[in-house]
């Protein structure tokens, strides 16, 4: 992290380079980080984790092994994204946010994933499928779990 | 044998990798020597992953092709062009491609996006070429004859905007690209991006190259990691050429590129929480003016223009104003990439003048609804866009038409829904993502929209409804007039338009969810 600190704080508007770069190598911001980047930066904490917080991207908490994008908007709520949300919350036994018990999967909502002519769609890490249908998230969830 | 695969993000959400896999695997295991090449996607998106043979110089189009499909492709002979099931003959005539006029994307799908020498065989940088030949307020000139208008959705023109950052004196500009294509139903930027980077990066160039900012920012959705693969290629190539740099083509004028990326908030699609974002800060509003094109990033002179204007210009400079002016109707001049989303059969990219009408789009194009129901309603421009009902498909796609039927026409997205939509939900839906994705600047969207979601939520329940309604109103009147930006402003769109074309909806006495939907 102090790595990422030192190869980008040199860029005009660092913060949130530094922030993808510390998410990238540890899959999350944690909150041990946030008087850290803000020492090295010259900020105050309260702005570093004002940062954090305001971006929906930044995962505040260690997400399980994968992390589940379901898309919500209109494109994919039109081909019947609220009933796939309602299977997927079921099926993972989580909520949006929440990571399975057994720490494969965090499910997280998202808000257009540029697919829209072929939703509904989620994004698996950084991998994007189309035309989900509940079954089809089941069998990726399992494959999911079986990539470890 | 050349084929054809894309690497467009939606082609491989449908398995374009493992069809390209599969292609290659067979043709080794038959002993036929093919040159893959993956380009971007020709915006036919129910076809794909949709795969091309170079026939004697003709593209001959299979699709959907999935990697199970692919020896019986082999079988068929379809290297040489032969029929199958899934042919649909010469790319260039199937109809959805021919009826339409493609200038901004005249090379998405067609050239491999990781070279710039087919870019360059393609009339790439032939836009670049002549604007170096040309004075900044010449190049403005152009730009501002042509008529172009912003296209992320505001539809601001373009050379107003330009020309205000060359008449601002700086020792530092800066040209920043807003491609935090956050609205549901569209993807132009991204398929642009992916399928054709340099054109994005040869306007951006020329923005600098007429303004004198020689510093540019692409701030691009955390969403699209495909297109972030392609740019950050792109700009590498470019600069190894010569046409990003310290001295484009020995020009003497420098322009360096860099991409950033954004974190998912989708309020920074708004130019002003970009800016703020590009800075290194939460996405919050800022008040205008000052406008960015005088006090924008770092409180430097700065243009801020979407992707698809900036992909507009080079073909602007290359063919002349008067060519792109010929494009469209009334004041919206050129063409306009439309994407057709949501409940459509035939979804996908339709780049056409302005002028045609929404019914045109929706069955000519689109082929009617996916399910296979009637259409009931459609969304024009984003979740800020109106809902119309069908007494409204015959309104040409026009910024002032649409703007006349208390619509707009924003980035050109299309997303249809059926009959089974409960536009109740919608609207509710439209209250909701407001309240997730306010900045919280201001006092009307931060708090106006959960008000919003709680009154309409009695509303659907039968509490006092009249009343309801009325508060329902009134709240999105201040919600338009009080708000500091089209978050807060526009979210009243979707709602009222779903009241007043869908008041049906609202007044079901059991619901079986008020939830999002």
């Amino acid at each position: 992290m102090l790595d990422a600190c030192a190869r980008l704080k040199k860029l005009p508007g660092a913060l949130l380079p530094i922030l993808h770069a510390v998410q990238e190598a540890l899959r999350f911001v944690p909150k041990d980080a946030v008087p850290l980047i803000a020492r090295e930066l010259n900020l105050s904490v309260a702005e570093v984790h004002g940062v954090v917080t305001f971006y929906h991207y930044y995962l505040s908490e260690r997400p399980g092994r994968h992390v589940v994008h379901l898309c919500r908007a209109e494109a994919c709520q039109a081909l019947g994204s609220v009933a796939l949300e309602a299977h997927a919350k079921a099926s993972l036994g989580v909520d949006f946010h929440g990571t399975t018990r057994d720490g494969a999967i965090t499910l997280e909502p998202v808000y257009c994933l540029g697919n829209c002519a072929l939703g509904p769609s989620l994004m698996i890490d950084e991998q994007l499928h189309g035309r989900i249908t509940p079954e089809r998230f089941d069998a990726l969830m399992t494959q999911s779990r079986e990539r470890s | 044998m050349k084929i054809y695969v894309p690497r467009d993000a939606a082609a491989l959400g449908v398995g374009a990798d493992q069809t390209a896999e599969g292609l290659v695997a067979e043709a080794r295991r038959r002993g036929i020597a093919i040159e893959l090449i993956r380009n971007g996607s020709r915006g036919l998106l129910w076809l794909e992953p949709l795969v091309e043979v170079d026939v004697g110089g003709t593209r001959v189009a299979y699709g959907p092709v999935q990697a199970q499909d692919v020896a019986g492709l082999f079988d068929a002979d379809f290297m040489s062009g032969k029929p199958h099931a899934l042919s649909h003959g010469a790319t260039a005539e199937i109809p959805y491609l021919k009826k339409q006029e493609r200038l901004t994307f005249a090379r998405v799908g067609i050239t491999d996006p990781r070279s710039l020498e087919d870019y360059k065989d393609h009339g790439g940088y032939r836009g670049l070429a002549a604007a170096l030949t040309q004075k900044p307020a010449d190049i403005v000139a152009s730009v501002t004859a042509s008529g172009l208008r912003g296209r992320g959705g505001a539809a601001f023109p373009a050379g107003i905007k330009w020309k205000t950052v060359l008449g601002t004196p700086g020792v530092q500009k800066y040209i920043v690209c807003n491609a935090d294509e956050g609205d549901s139903g569209t993807f132009s930027d991204r398929m642009l991006m992916e399928g054709d980077p340099f054109v994005l990066i040869e306007g951006m160039t020329i923005a600098g190259l007429a303004t004198g900012a020689t510093q540019g920012y692409i701030y691009l959705r955390w969403e699209y990691p495909q297109a972030k693969a392609a740019l950050e290629a792109a700009i590498a190539a470019a600069a190894t050429a010569g046409f990003l740099g310290q001295n484009i083509q020995g020009s003497g004028k420098a322009f360096e590129l860099e991409v950033r990326m954004g974190a998912g908030a989708y309020i920074c699609g708004e130019e002003t929480s970009l800016l703020e974002s590009l800075e290194g800060k939460r996405g919050q509003v800022r008040f205008k003016p000052p406008l960015p094109a005088i006090e924008g990033l770092w409180g430097k002179p700065t243009v801020i223009n979407n992707v698809i204007t900036f992909a507009s210009v080079p073909i602007i400079m290359d063919r002349g104003a008067e060519f792109y002016q010929h494009f469209g109707m009334g004041r919206s001049r050129g063409t306009l990439p439309m994407q057709l989303a949501g409940n459509i059969k035939q979804g996908g990219l339709v780049e056409i003048a302005f002028g045609m009408t929404l019914r045109e789009l929706l069955y000519d194009f689109g082929g009617g609804s996916f399910s296979g129901r009637p259409i009931r309603a459609v969304q024009v421009g984003g979740p800020l866009g109106a809902y119309h009902p069908e007494s409204q498909f015959d309104t040409p796609l026009d910024y002032e038409a649409f703007a006349a039927i208390k619509g707009m026409l924003g980035h050109g997205g299309i997303v249809a829904f059926d009959d089974s939509v409960d536009m109740a939900a919608q609207a509710r839906y439209a209250m909701e993502f407001c309240a997730i994705e306010s900045c919280g600047k201001c006092t009307p969207c931060r708090i106006g929209s959960t008000r919003g979601v709680e009154v309409i939520d009695r509303l659907i329940a039968g509490e006092n409804a009249a009343q309801q309604e009325a508060i329902l109103r009134d709240l999105c009147e201040t919600l338009t007039y009080g708000s500091l930006c089209a978050l807060g402003g526009l979210t009243p769109y979707p709602v009222i338009s779903a009241l007043n074309h869908f008041p049906q909806d609202f007044v079901k006495p059991v619901r079986a969810s008020s939830a999002a939907g």
